[in-house]
């Protein structure tokens, strides 16, 4: 527990969470502050490739084994299932109808990546070690979670046919288009790769993250004080007790699967996020009856600060409570 | 100056679903159009801003297209399912052009 508490206070001062509370706070108290769209979105392709290439050179450094398959497919089915469980929680806490429901399940199943960069940078100054192909799980996490998700709101008749458009929303969409081709360059790479780059890729990360997080911050406080009213008690409390559940899977899974600690710890920061990028694309395309305010203010205004100031400590305290590492 | 009848089509929509509606007007035969970004506005689903926007979920675009007026039914019939549930606003203008082959 002291030990909980320690890594929490460290979490809470360390530049990536006071960069994302600065900005949550200027939102919150309606200053002008922003960050220029295409800066932002500059970053988040920074962030993606970096996180994408140095998977894949860890990849490439320490080979592959069974358990990178396995976690994919591990990966697969916890993204498939948990909405399953996001949806059943959103009916028995909420009064949310079976198409909002569905969507904001849907967010639940897949991924944020911005918590797993968080979730590796916390590892890291912890000196723990993740397994790099952690990476490639987070991408493989991204979609599975939409297709259960339209098929229980399709159980109501609520959403449209799967086209190729859907398809194409779903499997090519940029982040995991960059996230999985830079973990292949990594890959092909290696070590030499990582050496020509490292400049650029490695010793920027955190400042680009601090200012990244900044912008997120900005974002969620704007996406807070736009759905005050839509947020009830019900939904807060789903959007922190479904991150735990989350958590709780993925560190089944990384037992199961024989994870080292930094990598139980990212597969149960995979569990606990919530997309607001991929997923609230394909829900706009074939949900768009869902009430974009419900699921972006959820998955981005309460449990994105909450995995990241509070989560992520809980997660690393557990899982090395549980592997002992 | 000589000028021609004609009709602008503005049809402001989620980003998301752009290229299907450009799909459809090219199905019509209509392979001119513009496609504005949109800052920000209010409506029924209420106020939207496009600074802070993470994901492209939120985004809307304006397509414009200028159209001779007896292709006019036809392209509504056309775009009107590629509209049907999502957010967006559909109006149709009399305007004058100076190259009425064009269209």
């Amino acid at each position: 527990m002291e030990n909980l508490l320690s890594l929490a206070a460290d979490n809470l001062v360390s530049p990536i969470i006071l960069s994302f509370v600065l900005g949550l706070t200027a939102a919150l108290a309606r200053s002008d502050l922003t960050i220029p769209e295409a800066i932002a979105k500059a970053m988040s392709i920074y962030l993606l490739f970096a996180i994408g290439f140095k998977g894949g050179v860890s990849v490439a450094a320490h080979g592959i084994d069974a358990t990178l398959g396995l976690s994919l497919i591990a990966g697969v089915i916890l993204s498939a299932l948990l909405p399953l469980v996001a949806f059943g929680l959103l009916r028995v806490l909420t009064n949310l109808d079976h198409v909002n429901a569905g969507a904001v399940a849907a967010h639940y199943g897949s991924i944020s990546i911005v918590t797993f960069v968080a979730g590796t940078s916390v590892l890291e100054s912890q000196g723990l070690m993740y397994e790099g192909y952690m990476v490639a799980v987070a991408a493989a996490m991204e979609a599975p979670a939409i297709l259960s998700a339209l098929w229980l709101i399709s159980r109501g008749g609520g959403a449209r046919r799967m086209d190729s458009d859907l398809w194409r929303e779903i499997a090519l969409n940029g982040s995991i288009v960059l996230l999985v081709g830079s973990f292949a360059i990594g890959w092909i790479t290696g070590e030499d790769g990582l050496a020509e780059i490292s400049s650029f890729v490695v010793a920027p990360f955190k400042g680009v993250l601090c200012l990244f997080l900044l912008d997120m911050g900005i974002v969620a406080g704007r996406g807070l004080r736009a759905g005050r009213g839509l947020i009830t008690m019900g939904l807060l409390g789903f959007g922190v007790l479904m991150p735990l559940i989350g958590a709780g899977a993925g560190l089944v899974a990384a037992l199961l699967l024989g994870l080292s600690t930094g990598g139980a710890v990212l597969l149960m920061v995979l569990g606990a996020s919530a997309s607001y990028i991929a997923v609230p694309a394909a829900m706009r395309v074939a949900v768009p009856e869902a009430n974009p305010s419900i699921y972006l203010t959820l998955s981005l205004g309460v449990t994105f600060p909450f995995n990241l100031a509070l989560g992520l400590p809980i997660y690393v305290s557990v899982a090395r409570a549980v592997t002992g590492g | 100056m000589q000028t021609h009848d004609a009709k602008r089509v503005e049809i402001t929509i989620e980003a998301i679903v752009k290229s299907r509606l450009t799909d459809a007007l090219v199905d019509q035969g209509v392979t001119g159009f513009t496609i504005l970004p949109v800052l920000g506005g209010s409506g029924r689903s209420g106020e939207w801003s496009r600074s802070g926007q993470v994901s492209r979920a939120s985004g809307m675009v304006q397509v414009i297209c200028i159209i001779r007026p007896d292709r006019l039914d036809g392209l509504l019939s056309a775009i009107l399912p590629v509209l049907d549930r999502h957010i967006g606003v559909v109006s149709v203008t009399d305007c004058q052009v100076l190259r009425a082959e064009r269209f």
